[in-house]
């Protein structure tokens, strides 16, 4: 371990509540939004509890719809969306392009402020009375009928949307600004330029939510005619403001994970990504296109034949990035020299749940097929393969990837690839029936069902049981291995990334001397200072055999 | 079907096969995809498994052959889902002429059906095979979505507002619908059961349990009197207000010179909001019944006026048209 570094810099509770270090900051976010996971995933286990029965196993009817609106709100909100930008993309940034800090330290650490206060109303409206209207707060169920906390919950959910803003803001500033000598946009990592779409995304999406989950909250409290027909408002006004944002958060949470997915790639085949361009052009792509699509949510509203036509043809284009992508990280791999360590299983297994989930959204655009699988478990199922298959797998992935460069320390080998894998079965056992379920026809938020759909309903909750150890594993030996992991060393896998040239952890000016980048992102050829066999750098590692 | 765990729901209208085949045409072609990626990628993971500790592997940046080809394939691809399921959706959204016309009201949480008759139903909704029906979906309260598994076909029921569906049954049987918007506490049993009929099964049913004191026409002439409707809609046209005798189904021309075609969402927002729409020649001077009608009570007015369709015009004076046919 190096003598200083940003954990030993200084001491006690105000050194880390009154930090400017992204790095500290990154870890305030890591507990909170670990907080928030565990929450959500609390809630989720008794939703599986309760539907192993047709008539619900565990909670009332009113509990039920709390628990899995709760479920949402706690994973949506204060868990995937910031977690790998505010956790990871916090910390890593900076080093990545050669940066002592984020552009704006102090509002980076205001931004963390305001994720806490927003908690803090979400945690009181879960507490008193909980909240039943679904995460998507359609009106006029949320803004009139429910009689649930509502109103806590949007000003939670509106507060909480400044703490994006400020992260994508200063995420763009500071990859415009602060980039190394050398560090042109086209040697930025693809880590980078996967948080800079999203950052676009975070700072014109956000504000509209915000405000629009604020007007449903002045509905409520004020008894005002925005959504409410019975006073000449439109609920559908609402679906439509709702997903202009909510649609794009998607990529929100699933952009930064494919940033991780690429840098993991290059590192655990010791070699160049395939098609670097078209894989960082076509984050840029998703964000922009992404903003186009919020009405396929809406297929079956009675919206015009005509924007539906429009928003299908949309949400097909936007695939094709995303497929862009899955192809050259596959790409990636051939004539690599492959290591079968903990990340890499956890990026192959994204690519798989995220190959499923990017397929079956071509089912959901297709307007003909979606009049059936609308608003069942097969949404449920598809949403779930993006953003825990897709956005968790990718985040725990990259934790793991990360994990000595932010601790220092090595976690043990063989029980984390074997948590990598009872994570990927886990998570297929839990969704893939809900597929099924959806085709047959079950609704998602039912509480009860009929008899007939037993059978996949048990098969999941089965499932969910193994999912639940895949989670508990890596959070028990991650935090065992602060203590007692093995020393790290500045880059143990190696990897060609700048933040890797830096101690581990690093010190609290991440670099004791300004770097100077004059290689290309993931060149394994000209970099002695990585220590591989320079004569193994042409030839397959594996022979001909 | 009938095994232990069927992989699709039964097949009881014409939306039904076509939405199974776009199922397996996309199934077809994603499980296509996965599996070579899959089978890419455990091959690599095993073939170039790394041998030596120190070992590299060989830099391949790019190709542009690869990358065009995987967009225009995958592109050419959509396309084809977009435009079947397209087909599908316009036949959907685009209702046939000579409609059986059935009208649903989804309040929390119940669904309340009534047949052309008249007869009212709760969580129960009888049909004859073979025959295209209609449903005008109307809500109480919050949003609500019709859902027939069977026939593959949804449709929110949006306050405020009227959406239609249809479908054209295909097999006889009883099948579940559900509510698929969440609306609440007891969401998930606000559901019931489609019951598709012989033709002549349905109509003996729909004349053995008609009740006179359902019929929504007499209800409606009941309402369009004691609301003083009669006083300005006089059916010779010389009220201050337009004559409907006739209004329903036909085009009417409107101030600003545009034509609209009275449907009953026409109808229904011309109660609610008089002055949306003016017809030409006339004064915005109806107050508005937002708040003061139940769902109910303005199908029953649509019913009443749609009754008026092809009445001849009374004599002078008459003021309320004759009591309705059927």
């Amino acid at each position: 371990m190096p003598r200083d570094h940003y954990l030993n810099a200084s001491y006690g509770i105000r050194s880390w509540l009154l930090t400017t270090d992204h790095k500290r900051i990154a870890l305030l976010y890591l507990i909170s939004v670990t907080f928030f996971f565990f929450i959500g995933g609390i809630f989720a286990t008794m939703i599986r509890i309760h539907l192993l029965t047709p008539a619900g196993a565990l909670v009332t009817p009113e509990t039920y719809n709390k628990l899995f609106t709760m479920h949402g709100v706690a994973m949506i909100f204060f868990f995937l969306i910031p977690s790998i930008p505010a956790v990871l993309g916090n910390f890593l940034i900076p080093p990545m392009i050669g940066a002592k800090d984020l552009a704006f330290p102090k509002i980076n650490l205001l931004s963390w402020y305001i994720y806490i206060i927003g908690g803090c109303f979400v945690l009181y409206s879960f507490s008193t009375g909980g909240l039943d209207t679904g995460w998507t707060f359609y009106t006029p169920l949320s803004s009139i009928y429910s009689n649930s906390a509502v109103t806590p919950a949007v000003l939670g959910i509106f507060i909480n949307g400044f703490s994006s803003i400020l992260t994508g803001l200063n995420f763009i500033v500071t990859i415009h600004t602060m980039r190394a000598p050398g560090m042109t946009w086209f040697r930025l990592p693809l880590f980078a330029w996967a948080h800079y779409a999203t950052s676009l995304v975070m700072i014109l999406g956000t504000p509209v939510v915000a405000i629009t989950l604020l007007l449903a909250g002045l509905e409520r409290m004020f008894h005002l005619g925005f959504f409410n027909p019975a006073m000449g408002g439109d609920p559908i006004l609402f679906q439509h403001l709702f997903w202009f944002y909510s649609h794009p958060a998607v990529y929100i949470m699933i952009l930064p994970s494919m940033g991780v997915v690429s840098e993991i790639i290059p590192t655990f085949a010791r070699k160049p990504i395939f098609g670097y361009h078209f894989i960082a052009a076509s984050s840029i792509a998703i964000a922009v296109i992404g903003f186009l699509v919020w009405a396929h949510h809406m297929f079956v509203t009675g919206e015009s034949t005509y924007a539906a036509l429009a928003f299908s043809f949309l949400s097909y284009l936007v695939a094709i990035p995303s497929a862009v992508k899955v192809f050259n990280w596959t790409a990636s791999l051939y004539k690599g020299s492959i290591s079968w360590d903990a990340p890499m299983l956890y990026a192959l297994g994204f690519i798989g749940l995220f190959t499923i989930g990017g397929l079956t959204g071509l089912f959901l655009a297709c307007l003909g097929l979606d009049i059936h699988i609308h608003d069942t478990y097969f949404v449920i199922a598809h949403f779930h393969y993006i953003m825990v298959g897709g956005a968790v797998m990718g985040y725990v992935g990259g934790l793991h990837y990360w994990w000595p460069k932010i601790t220092g320390k090595l976690y043990p080998e063989a029980l984390s690839r074997f948590a990598a894998i009872v994570l990927f079965i886990g998570f297929n056992l839990t969704f893939f029936p809900q597929f099924i379920l959806g085709y047959l026809g079950m609704p998602r938020r039912y509480h009860s069902y009929p008899p007939e759909f037993q059978v996949l309903n048990v098969l999941s909750t089965a499932g969910a049981s193994v999912l639940a150890l895949g989670y508990l594993l890596p959070m028990a030996y991650l935090t065992w291995s602060m203590r007692y992991g093995k020393v790290a060393g500045p880059n143990p896998w190696p990897a060609t990334g700048l933040e890797w040239k830096t101690d581990s952890p690093p010190p609290t000016e991440n670099f004791h001397v300004t770097p100077v980048v004059d290689w290309e992102p993931y060149d394994y050829r000209n970099r002695p200072d990585l220590g591989l066999v320079a004569g193994a750098s042409l030839t397959p590692a594996h022979g001909d055999d | 079907m009938q095994s232990q765990l069927p992989l699709y729901p039964p097949e009881a209208s014409n939306f039904a096969p076509h939405v199974d085949s776009l199922m397996v045409f996309i199934t077809t072609i994603s499980f296509l995809f996965a599996s070579a990626i899959t089978v890419a990628i455990v091959y690599f993971f095993f073939k170039f498994h790394r041998q030596q500790p120190n070992a590299v592997g060989v830099p391949i940046y790019g190709d542009m052959r690869l990358e065009y080809a995987w967009i225009i394939v995958p592109l050419i691809l959509a396309l084809g889902m977009f435009s079947w399921g397209a087909v599908v959706y316009v036949d959907y959204r685009h209702n046939p002429p000579d409609t059986l016309d059935i009208y649903l009201i989804g309040k929390q949480w119940m669904w309340k059906v009534q047949q052309p008759n008249g007869l009212k139903e709760i969580n129960e909704l009888h049909v004859p095979v073979g025959r295209n029906v209609r449903l005008t979906l109307a809500s109480e309260d919050v949003i609500h979505d019709f859902f027939v598994p069977a026939f593959r076909v949804k449709m929110d029921v949006v306050p405020g507002h009227y959406n239609t569906m249809w479908f054209r049954p295909t097999k006889p049987g009883r099948y579940h619908f559900f509510c698929s918007q969440y609306c609440g506490t007891n969401h998930a049993i606000m559901g019931g059961w489609v019951t598709v009929m012989e033709p002549t099964d349905y109509a003996a049913w729909l004349s053995g349990s008609s009740g006179a004191e359902a019929n929504p026409v007499a209800a409606g002439e009941k309402l369009f009197v004691e609301r003083a409707c009669v006083t300005c809609h006089v059916a010779n046209g010389t009220g201050r207000a337009p004559s409907l005798n006739g209004v329903y189904g036909a085009q009417v021309l409107l101030a600003d010179g545009t034509t609209v075609a009275a449907d009953d969402a026409y109808i229904r927002e011309s109660i609610l909001e008089p002055n949306a729409k003016i017809v030409a020649g006339y004064q915005p001077l109806m107050p508005t019944f937002q708040g003061q009608l139940t769902e109910e009570q303005i199908l029953a007015l649509i019913a009443y006026i749609k009754s008026l369709e092809s009445q001849p015009v009374p004599e002078k004076g008459a003021g309320i048209a004759p009591s309705a046919r059927k």
